[in-house]
């Protein structure tokens, strides 16, 4: 997340904050303060501890928009969730129609802001954790935006975006009456831990669900199998995937994680391969294999950067009831169709018509830097966000397949993008071996990439080093002839980098405008 | 011409944290000396005969993942790898790599941590090359990495909760300038014996380090031709600024 203002102290901002009664409250009091009054004043009917905690957080929120200190998408959780811890597991007990969580390790913010442009489509007021803030005080946030200075909820359905550490936590709040999972890659393993650790975790929350929680999950990944199948009695499992399709690939990526059987240990086959690990597999030696696919998407046709279009089949394909909508998605690359029958599974399972998840698709734009377009210098630039090795490989596939272009690959190794940069090493960045573009490097780590780039086979007079993002944007856009496209390639922190020096640059009108909480 | 043969061991199940960049540095400074390289992956069930390989890399891998690879290693590969580095080829050996080059390593708590299908474990057998054991400690030691080491100054990062105690038998192979190193208590780093090396340094280590990647070129390359080869030099300035801007990071992240 954004340092620099997460670094602004609560009190501070506080104090510093006139404009009204509870402000000048929070800063004569202090959150500790706070808790300790609120706690010796029992209303009924009436939570005063959530009250203060939701009046501290708006006023943190317009402090922090009134300072220019970003978009307001995790200090107001933060100090709220200090007065009242209980804010998540609160609110979302009053939602009418319940939470949706959203996890996995790639996909997760596209496929969550689909969902929510789909729920709002159909007539539900949706709140959303936007702009990747998926950590509980990001909910909290979220939350607090929404609701009235008593808590009364102004909302029917939460749609929440969790990282994949804080995925069990945040389930034990809020209890979901339904999860989506999209995958689980390698990522950021100097955070997590290894990949294992992540699978066991979500076993034992998935195990421990309430009954009737339905669980939305990508069946082409053999770990979510494996935990799908283990989740409580009383689940009601939604395995999605692809069904056949023209561009699987022939072998499996360095990359690729789970190619063992989870039950036997024996290699996985594939019948198809599609993204990473995820496809069509099956065990040679026990009886695992994908299972029959409530939801899928087949007749796929990848447009380059310019999206895709699949059929979307309801039903398991031998049944009677079964139904087949054309989709249309601006959302390129065959990862994108995942994330795209991903939000439409968990539409239609929620009830929304499959017609009103269809119109809502087609007008879907991409979020916050994952493909964004933006014009600079009369050029066209594309901002594919890169965070792990698959995801990666991914957007390499889509952009190598492209027209090509001049490419900017900004790396930064802060927290939020994974201290470790050994992660280039497992990314196919040979593929650029006879990109006939330049590239420019840029980011904290930008002598790291150069040196990626060069065991790659990629000549040195073509690798450019910038290190500065503003400087290395200007010079890639200058790489381009005028109306013609360039590419961004940022981490996830080098993509915020991007947006504050687009928005200097006048090339985009609000840095924050696209981590808004709420569906229209 | 000269040219050496990699053995890549296990390349498929210990693969996680990016040390295919080792292999890679080794292969491209050869090509572009015009040394002839190839590179066998060797993998649970396959082939390995002694006297083949000049170069041995090992990688590090999840825990799950060394359980299958410690039992082939130790039951089917153990003897010709021995007998290779007894006759001096040379090794490295990283992070789950090197823990597997010393006696054993124990996993943590691997029963309730490893999901359904994994057979209850204890330890797992090593092929004592190093005289080292491995215990996983509760945490991991997570962070950048600065080594002085013989070779110069190595940069690397670490991720490990396997604490490596040394024997008699093996040296370290350098000393912790930011980072945990073996266990996070005797300011060691890795261990050596002959030309097999072993340590916790992800990174990758051998792009940023070119001087240690050419070392190991050359005791390959000695050993095979003869004392007197001299590798030719190579512009290593992209490597050097990764390397001193992963120096600063160590510095400050520390």
């Amino acid at each position: 997340m954004s340092h620099a203002w997460a670094r602004v102290k609560a009190s501070a901002l506080a104090s510093r904050w006139r404009g009204g009664v509870v402000g000048v409250t929070v800063g004569a009091l202090g959150i500790t303060g706070l808790r300790a009054l609120t706690a010796r004043v029992p209303v009924r009917g009436i939570d005063a501890r959530l009250i203060a905690a939701l009046a501290a957080a708006k006023v943190t929120y317009r402090a922090t928009r009134f300072l220019g200190r970003g978009g307001g998408t995790a200090l107001p959780g933060v100090i709220a969730e200090r007065v009242d811890p209980g804010l998540i597991a609160k609110i979302a007990r009053t939602l009418p129609q319940g939470a949706i969580v959203v996890a996995g390790t790639n996909g997760k913010t596209t496929t969550s802001r689909l969902l929510t442009e789909i729920l709002t489509e159909g007539g539900y007021r949706v709140v959303n954790n936007g702009a990747g803030s998926n950590l509980s005080r990001g909910i909290a946030a979220s939350f607090a935006r929404v609701s009235s200075p008593i808590g009364r909820v102004r909302a029917d359905v939460a749609v929440l975006e969790t990282d994949e550490a804080a995925f069990p936590a945040i389930i034990a709040a809020v209890h979901p009456c339904m999860i989506v999972l999209n995958n689980l890659f390698r990522d950021q393993l100097d955070r997590y831990g290894e990949l294992n650790s992540i699978a066991v975790r979500w076993g034992t929350a998935l195990a421990a669900l309430d009954p009737g929680v339905t669980l939305v999950y990508d069946a082409d990944d053999p770990v979510l199998c494996a935990l799908a199948e283990h989740a409580a009695s009383g689940t009601v499992r939604v395995p999605f995937g692809l069904g056949a399709h023209r561009y699987g690939m022939s072998a499996l990526t360095h990359a690729a994680d789970s190619i063992h059987c989870p039950k036997c240990g024996a290699p996985l086959r594939y019948h198809l391969l599609s993204v990473g690990h995820l496809g069509d597999w099956y065990c040679p030696t026990s009886d695992n294999a994908r299972p029959p696919l409530a939801f899928a998407a087949t007749d796929i046709t990848l447009k380059g950067m310019e999206g895709a279009s699949f059929a979307f089949i309801s039903g398991e394909q031998s049944s009677p009831s079964v139904s087949t909508t054309a989709i249309q998605t601006q959302l390129p690359g065959l990862y994108n169709v995942y994330n795209t029958v991903g939000a439409l599974a968990a539409a239609t399972a929620f009830g929304v018509p499959v017609e009103v998840a269809r119109a809502a698709t087609q007008a879907f734009v991409p979020p916050f830097g994952r493909i964004e377009r933006v014009s600079l210098r009369e050029r066209r630039l594309t901002l594919l966000l890169i965070k792990n090795p698959t995801g990666a490989n991914e957007v390499l596939r889509l952009l190598t397949a492209a027209t090509p272009a001049p490419l900017l690959i900004a790396i930064n190794d802060l927290a939020a993008d994974g201290r470790d940069v050994s992660w280039l090493w497992d990314t196919d960045f040979e593929t650029l071996a006879d990109y006939p573009a330049p590239v420019i490097v840029s980011g904290i780590r930008a002598a790291d990439m150069a040196v990626r780039l060069k065991y790659a086979g990629v000549s040195a007079e073509r690798i450019t080093v910038v290190p500065e993002i503003a400087d290395a944007l200007i010079a890639v856009a200058e790489c381009a002839m005028p109306e013609a496209d360039a590419y961004v390639l940022p981490t996830y922190t080098a993509m915020l980098a991007t947006r504050a020096a687009l928005s200097r640059f006048g090339a985009l009108a609000d840095v924050w405008a696209t981590a808004e909480h709420v569906g229209r | 011409m000269y040219s050496l043969r990699i053995t890549w061991l296990y390349p498929e199940l210990m693969n996680v944290y990016g040390d295919r960049g080792n292999v890679r540095t080794l292969e491209q400074r050869c090509h572009w000396r015009g040394i002839d390289v190839s590179v066998v992956r060797v993998s649970v069930g396959d082939d390995l005969a002694a006297g083949d390989t000049d170069i041995y890399f090992f990688g590090g891998g999840q825990d799950r993942e060394q359980i299958a690879v410690a039992a082939d290693l130790a039951g089917r590969l153990r003897d010709a790898v021995w007998q290779d580095l007894a006759d001096d080829a040379v090794a490295l050996t990283v992070c789950g790599g090197y823990q597997l080059f010393g006696h054993h390593y124990r996993p943590w708590n691997t029963q309730a941590e490893t999901p359904d299908a994994v057979p209850e474990q204890g330890e797992l057998p090593g092929i004592g090359v190093f005289d080292a054991v491995s215990d996983a400690g509760p945490g991991r030691f997570i962070g950048n990495v600065l080594s002085e080491t013989p070779w110069g100054t190595l940069v690397g990062f670490e991720n490990h909760s396997g604490r490596t105690f040394l024997g008699e038998g093996t040296h370290p192979f350098g000393k912790v300038i930011v980072g945990h190193g073996n266990n996070g208590q005797d300011g060691t780093e890795g261990a050596v014996t002959r030309n097999a090396f072993g340590c916790y340094l992800h990174g990758s280590l051998l792009p940023k380090n070119p001087a240690f990647a050419d070392h190991l070129l050359g005791l390959a390359l000695r050993r095979k031709y003869g004392a007197n080869i001299v590798l030719a030099p190579l512009d290593d300035a992209a490597e050097l600024r990764a390397h001193a801007a992963a120096a600063t990071r160590a510095r400050q992240t520390h």
